[in-house]
């Protein structure tokens, strides 16, 4: 039977083309154009060719400087969250149970901090952190330790690596206890018959068995990290000085803070540029995840 | 012109969206014309046209933002057209970028 040709789908694709068109495509042409110009208001624009990515790129001029310090601060924080999460993630995805009522509820406890929006959690944080009358700063202020995330930098990174810890690591334990969850139980009854330890069984089944999600929590973990916003800004809105101003912090105070729209778009395109490059890794390895397995399968 | 005037164009960003605009198309007009499969390349992962012109336009980003931190674009060349048209050195990025993408055409 031969095909009969229905262009139909293409009118019924009509409404996402535009509604993309208007929500990325020409928001990102305009920030393009921008990215050449000089503006100084009332929509008159000036060329400048490359030289806001020039200043930019340059790590000795004012803008660069900015650019790279929150660049090296963002890499910093995420990296944190990073090595803390993805342990933690483990190690409460091993002990959650089985099987029993414990399995639902301990999958209701960790999927709440996920449910709160960002600027509440950023909220609770600033208050339950306050040394006057948070919970947190104030008890570890009696109990002796001189707590002030207001004034000391050490002190807000601190609260805000805790806060981002609290807020996502149970992400990372929902994703390796599925992971865990997928591993037959035979694979553990071969372990206990050859006499295996705790240790060997968690290196030689449940690491392996666990590699994809983990891969996918690193990735996703490491892509909300880059581009944090609300909760530091809610909890120290960049300070004490600019200690916690990351990429996204330092984009807002250049393009909405002192409206220098031409610097704000070259720094964006370039902030979109990185995530652009690790979106794609984490595509790619998430697409080929599961082809990755076959063919490591069909070798042994 | 009056309704896109906070859209900020000028000739050269204007030049550069339209040459995408045919690049696409033209991936378009590939796609109804000579269908492909996909293939796996030195990345060991299978790719399309469309995979490898997503590499091609992210690395020709990457090498002109290399080029303009590490290089700069001080002209190298004056063109003999009117007043005399500068031609910047990042030209020459162009110039490794469309290498980049016939490599990434043909190797990925």
């Amino acid at each position: 039977m031969e095909k009969i040709p229905n262009q139909k789908a293409w009118l019924l694709v009509l409404p996402v083309f535009a509604i993309v068109a208007f929500s990325a495509v020409i928001p990102l042409m305009t920030v393009v154009n921008y990215s050449v110009q000089d503006t100084f208001g009332n929509n008159k624009f000036f060329w400048n060719g490359v030289g806001w990515y020039q200043e930019l790129l340059d790590p000795s001029t004012e803008l660069g400087g900015r650019f790279f310090a929150s660049l090296w601060r963002n890499l910093a924080f995420s990296g944190a969250v990073l090595a803390i999460q993805i342990p933690l993630g483990i190690i409460v995805a091993l002990a959650m149970p089985r099987e029993g009522w414990g399995v639902a509820f301990s999958l209701v406890v960790l999927a709440l901090p996920l449910l709160i929006p960002w600027n509440v959690v950023g909220t609770i944080w600033q208050i339950f952190g306050r040394s006057d009358i948070g919970l947190m700063g104030w008890g570890l202020n009696r109990l002796g330790f001189d707590y002030n995330y207001v004034a000391n930098p050490i002190d807000a990174w601190l609260t805000i690596i805790i806060m981002d810890v609290w807020h996502w690591s149970s992400l990372v334990a929902l994703l390796c206890y599925a992971g865990l969850k997928s591993i037959p139980e035979a694979y553990y009854q071969a372990a206990s018959i050859d006499g295996a330890s705790r240790w060997a069984v968690f290196t030689a089944i449940q690491l392996p068995k666990m590699r994809h999600v983990l891969v996918i929590a690193i990735l996703l973990r490491f892509m909300d990290s880059f581009m944090i916003y609300t909760e530091p800004f809610v909890v120290t809105g960049g300070g004490p000085g600019n200690s916690t101003t990351f990429l996204s912090i330092e984009l807002v105070k250049l393009a909405l803070g002192q409206f220098d729209l031409g610097k704000a778009a070259a720094m964006s395109i370039v902030y979109m540029l990185i995530i652009i490059i690790v979106c794609w890794v984490f595509f790619t390895v998430m697409t080929n995840a599961g082809a990755d397995r076959k063919g490591a399968g069909g070798e042994r | 012109m009056e309704n896109i005037a906070w859209m900020a164009w000028t000739p050269a960003t204007a030049c550069f969206f339209a040459a995408i605009g045919l690049i696409l198309a033209t991936m378009i007009w590939l796609a109804a014309t000579r269908p492909e499969a996909e293939r796996v390349g030195i990345l060991g992962i299978p790719t399309t046209r469309g995979d490898r012109l997503f590499l091609s336009l992210v690395l020709a980003a990457v090498i002109h933002l290399a080029w303009i931190g590490f290089v700069g674009s001080q002209p190298i060349a004056i063109l003999p057209i009117g007043e005399g048209i500068e031609l910047s050195s990042l030209w020459l990025a162009t110039a490794i970028s469309l290498v980049a993408a016939v490599i990434v055409f043909r190797t990925v």
